[in-house]
């Protein structure tokens, strides 16, 4: 089971949360000309990263909101947890 | 090379089975091969059964990290089937039927191949409607389909729960009787064997640590024993495809997640059918020895453990005990994880890329094990041939660029849309 430290709630168990996949992803930018290939980086494209890799969760069954984990994919080790506007 | 024989059997019964040859030999990497197969697991061993068998290709090696099989290709259910409604996916996965059917024969090694029928459980009006119109899906590409009613799913499996007061009481269901099960490490043995005796050479503990590009054409593979000058490249790496990706500075739809699959103590036969639960995510089957073989979701984050947590396992196995409550009563003897290529609309790439002599086996997500032979005999006809058969043309890496998606189920790393 994992451990995260919601960053509103403080430490909570994995069943309280969902996944939402890389949090490094950015959308492109609205009213901007941009290329099937930037669109299809930012919706199918990833990295999957093995070792650190910045995430973001949902404190569905808590406060309900988006947050950022820093957690490593091999070992499961959760090294930073902060909200989803802050940058690491 | 030896043939498995009753004659031969009873001759080295004689010398007290000491006698027989190597299945396949240790081999240490050469300087140049024409095809470099990456991956020695069921994939990457077909790809180079059929580039030698179909495609007289022989000088050929398969790089594997760690030991043959030893992946997914250990790790999974053993499931067959090709149940799916899509023309590219019904049509590559009966072609993959017909030669699981031949499949002892021709490699001249018993895999098991028990075709006992799969059904999957309908629990509503609705899903009935579904699966009807799969089934007849089916059926129009000559996969045989048959809707089952409450009353003859109970007969085929009469200890699932039939009490009228449960959550999701079960409708009817749709089988596939040509379905079923096989040995997972004959399969790999099988083709190590007969890759090997064709000149293959099978090399294990031998990790790939970079490639050697240039001109946008691939040039050769540097490796833990010595760079390898090579013509082609087939990745069939599965869950480290993501790894190697990143060596060629590629990035591609897909995300590396982690599968658990348990089994129980073994018991006597129950269940001579694979049963599939349709509200949710929960298969089982009974294998020869008696466990009941079991799996389910993804863990739902990108992993590379190969090991599990207990919140999904828990989550499965209530599935499980919802639809066949006598589980509730047999000890797990074993569990287990493997690390699947999910790719984003949950099927898979068999395709060239854009890098020449590069070719990209992937994104099998749930179903690889099922795939082996069509997946290496339609990668071996991609690499030799340097164009995709008809069979693998939906299996494009550009779909994604062009929308074409194969959205069978309509879900790929998001398992939560289900």
């Amino acid at each position: 089971m994992l451990h995260i430290k919601c960053p509103h709630c403080g430490m909570r168990s994995q069943n309280e949360f969902s996944y939402g996949g890389d949090a490094t992803i950015k959308r492109p930018e609205l009213n901007k000309e941009i290329s099937d290939q930037d669109w299809n980086n930012f919706v199918y494209n990833r990295k999957s990263l093995r070792g650190k890799h910045l995430e973001l969760w949902q404190h569905l069954s808590g406060c309900r909101q988006w947050i950022k984990v820093e957690r490593d994919t091999a070992t499961h080790e959760i090294f930073k947890t902060l909200k989803a506007n802050q940058d690491i | 090379m030896q043939k498995y024989s009753i004659f031969n059997l009873i001759k080295n019964a004689f010398s007290g089975h000491q006698n027989w040859d190597l299945a396949w030999k240790d081999a240490t990497p050469k300087k140049e091969y024409d095809v470099i197969i990456i991956g020695g697991g069921g994939h990457g061993l077909a790809t180079a059964y059929y580039l030698a068998k179909e495609h007289n290709i022989t000088n050929v090696a398969i790089i594997e990290k760690g030991w043959l099989g030893g992946g997914n290709m250990g790790r999974n259910t053993t499931i067959i089937r090709s149940n799916y409604m899509h023309d590219d996916n019904a049509l590559f996965s009966e072609f993959g039927m017909d030669l699981w059917r031949k499949m002892s024969q021709d490699l001249n090694y018993n895999v098991m191949f028990s075709p006992r029928g799969i059904i999957n459980l309908a629990h509503s009006d609705a899903q009935m409607n579904v699966f009807a119109r799969r089934g007849n899906s089916m059926r129009l590409n000559d996969i045989d389909a048959v809707l089952l009613n409450r009353e003859e799913v109970k007969e085929i499996i009469p200890m699932a729960d039939f009490s009228e007061n449960v959550r999701f009481p079960i409708f009817g269901g749709l089988m596939q009787p040509s379905a079923g099960t096989a040995r997972h490490d004959a399969v790999a043995w099988g083709y190590a064997r007969q890759a090997d005796s064709m000149g293959v050479d099978i090399i294990q503990n031998c990790e790939v640590t970079g490639f050697d590009v240039s001109g946008g054409k691939i040039n050769g593979v540097r490796t833990s024993r010595g760079d390898i000058k090579v013509k082609k490249i087939g990745l069939c790496v599965a869950g480290s495809t993501n790894i190697l990706a990143e060596k060629l500075n590629m990035t591609i739809p897909v995300e590396t997640h982690l599968l658990q699959a348990c089994v129980t103590e073994p018991v006597k036969p129950v269940l001579d059918k694979v049963v599939t639960f349709g509200a949710g995510h929960f298969y089982i089957s009974q294998s020869d020895k008696g466990e009941m073989v079991m799996g389910g979701d993804l863990d739902g984050y990108n992993s590379y453990a190969q090991r599990g947590n207990l919140p999904t396992l828990q989550h499965v196995l209530t599935e499980g005990i919802a639809m066949m409550p006598f589980l509730s009563k047999l000890k797990m003897l074993r569990t287990w994880g493997g690390i699947m290529d999910m790719s984003m609309d949950g099927s898979p790439i068999i395709d060239k890329t854009h890098i020449e002599g590069l070719y990209l086996n992937c994104g099998w997500c749930y179903g690889g094990f099922k795939a082996t032979p069509a997946s290496g005999w339609t990668f071996a006809h991609t690499i030799a041939q340097d164009r995709v058969h008809k069979l693998n043309e939906g299996y494009s890496l550009s779909r994604f660029n062009t929308g074409h998606l194969l959205d069978e189920k309509g879900l790929g790393t998001k398992t939560w849309i289900s």
